[in-house]
């Protein structure tokens, strides 16, 4: 149930997320899902993509800083509180999010989040208890 | 007509003739010295096929071998001293480019030698016996702070050492201790003037009348605005701690250039390529030998540093040979809040981290008159993951041993892989962005 998310390291400059984004749109990969942490000086894009090791190859031939890492993808019924529902799941295991992002896809009820955890094997073991639905790598890549 | 003082009259306005004798006589006794105590100096002498008879005057200078600062560091930490350990009584050192540092020794009559060379800046800039003599220098091994103490407990003045740091504290000091006299590098004083004016402080409320400013570069202007903020005149002062420290060379009241105490220290500019002397007036680096030091007397030591000497008839009535103030280095060391920094002690910080690529740049500015470092590191895939968290972890990693060994703290940039531009050849480390 671990997805790939590729992070890319990008300094502060003028033109430098479009020159990153514009090597996997040459490669014709497709993005998924974004998010994009910020710093005064660097930041760090976070992509979900379709197919992530041919990105990664893609981008370090590029030039760029690269790392691959396990996230976990959640996918909700896009109704009021069920995304509290989840991450009060995950306070009462002790598990800490170091960060995460949301996105929506064709189906009109759902809504999906990618979570970074500090293990996700047990975040997985957790939420997976609880009825919550998560997203194969499959399922992701081939949205 | 301004009434000059002199702390030593004798020499400071002493025609050539008096001067030569001094150096002639006080040069011989030094390569003599050197030569019985020093094995390196004899080997080098040995090898150029010179004996210590052969120095007949100060004439015959250009016939010794050059010191170089490797030298010191090759014969780290004591073995260039002239003199067995029971005659050191004081150690200073400064930093080096790999970390090592310089060490200087001095005896009891070192140090009060030194105290004359300073208290002789002290009274150029119009200091007196019944003045209060704040002293913001760091303490410690850096020669600043203990060096111009000496010199205002020699010249009989109330040395106040409050060392650096504490800005609003060094006000209440300045204020309340009535200090006439500060003592702190240029770019500090600028500070504690903004500092002043920010808590609301008129320069009247004080009683500083001048202040010597000394170990890093400063301009002109720099100069004017320091003596508008504070209501002094300010001198410059020079000095490295190889050859002695602060007073080497001091302002006088027509700031114009500084007298060298060469009863102490010749002084020689030679072309740094072909290590030909110059005449007086030509631009080169300055190369001083020490004729009173007897713990470390070093001779014709490279200082690196471009000035220019001139004999010219100067208007307080000195006769002491001037220099202009360093225009720049013969080698690569930056000169960062008055602390000396190379860029190879950077880039072995960097290495022995372990994490980091060598590709990196230093950008120096100077900003609100604050010498600012930032280090530029190229990111590499091994140092890099998703969070935020980690890489600021690295460069606060970086920060806290540039830190530990720079003493200076530095900002530490991440970029990315490729950025900082490769040349042909040498490296270019630096970006020096101080408009001084």
């Amino acid at each position: 149930m671990l997805i790939q998310q590729i992070s890319i390291f990008v300094e502060n400059k003028k033109g430098r997320l479009a020159e990153i984004t514009k090597v996997i749109g040459d490669a014709g990969i497709d993005i998924r899902a974004l998010s994009v942490a910020d710093t005064t000086d660097f930041g760090i894009l976070r992509l979900i993509v379709d197919k992530p090791d041919d990105a990664v190859q893609k981008l370090k031939n590029a030039g760029m800083t690269v790392s691959l890492t396990d996230v976990i993808a959640v996918s909700l019924d896009d109704k009021p509180g069920a995304f509290s529902h989840v991450v009060q799941l995950l306070s009462d295991n002790d598990i800490n999010i170091e960060y995460m992002y949301a996105f929506i896809g064709r189906d009109p009820d759902k809504a999906y989040v990618i979570l970074r955890v500090e293990d996700p094997s047990h975040g997985i073991d957790v939420l997976g208890k609880n009825d919550i639905k998560l997203l194969g790598s499959a399922e992701v890549y081939g949205m | 007509m301004i009434m000059e003082n002199y702390f030593s009259p004798w020499i400071e306005c002493a025609n050539l003739d008096t001067i030569r004798d001094v150096q002639s006589k006080r040069l011989m006794d030094t390569v003599r010295r050197v030569y019985e105590n020093v094995k390196f100096y004899r080997d080098k002498f040995d090898e150029c096929g010179i004996k210590p008879e052969d120095i007949k005057s100060v004439d015959d200078l250009s016939k010794l071998p050059f010191t170089y600062k490797q030298d010191l560091r090759d014969n780290y930490p004591y073995g260039l001293f002239a003199v067995p350990r029971e005659k050191i009584s004081r150690i200073h050192a400064s930093s080096g480019t790999t970390g090592k540092m310089t060490v200087v020794g001095y005896t009891s009559k070192d140090i009060d030698d030194w105290s004359e060379d300073a208290a002789r800046a002290l009274v150029a800039a119009g200091a007196t016996p019944s003045d209060y003599i704040h002293v913001s220098y760091g303490y410690g091994l850096f020669t600043g702070g203990l060096g111009l103490h000496y010199g205002a407990e020699k010249l009989g003045a109330v040395a106040v050492p409050v060392s650096s740091g504490n800005t609003r504290r060094q006000i209440d000091i300045l204020r309340d201790f009535g200090s006439n006299v500060l003592c702190c590098t240029p770019s500090y004083a600028m500070y504690i003037g903004e500092t002043m004016q920010e808590m609301g402080i008129d320069p009247s409320e004080i009683s500083l009348r001048a202040g010597i400013f000394g170990a890093e570069p400063w301009s002109e202007e720099m100069r004017g605005e320091i003596q508008k903020l504070l209501g002094i005149k300010a001198y410059d002062i020079y000095g490295l701690s190889e050859i002695m420290g602060p007073g080497v060379s001091f302002e006088c009241s027509q700031q114009t250039g500084m007298h060298i105490n060469e009863d102490k220290f010749i002084p020689e500019v030679i072309d740094p390529e072909t290590g030909e002397v110059l005449p007086d007036g030509v631009q080169g680096e300055l190369v001083f030998t020490c004729i009173t030091k007897e713990a470390l007397p070093l001779i014709r030591y490279r200082t690196r540093d471009i000035a220019t000497i001139s004999r010219v008839k100067c208007g307080c009535g000195r006769t002491l040979i001037k220099m202009t103030k360093p225009t720049g280095r013969t080698d690569d060391m930056l000169i960062i809040r008055g602390v000396n920094v190379f860029p190879s002690q950077i880039e072995s910080v960097l290495l022995d981290m372990n994490l980091v690529s060598p590709n990196y740049v230093l950008v120096v500015d100077r900003i609100d008159n604050l010498d600012t470092l930032e280090v530029q590191v190229e990111m590499t895939a091994d140092m890099f993951s998703d969070t935020v968290r980690n890489v600021e972890r690295i460069e606060k990693k970086i920060r806290s041993a540039l830190l530990s060994i720079l003493g200076i703290a530095a900002t530490v940039k991440l970029v990315e892989p490729k950025s900082i531009a490769r040349s042909e050849g040498k490296a270019k480390r630096i970006i020096d962005n101080r408009k001084i």
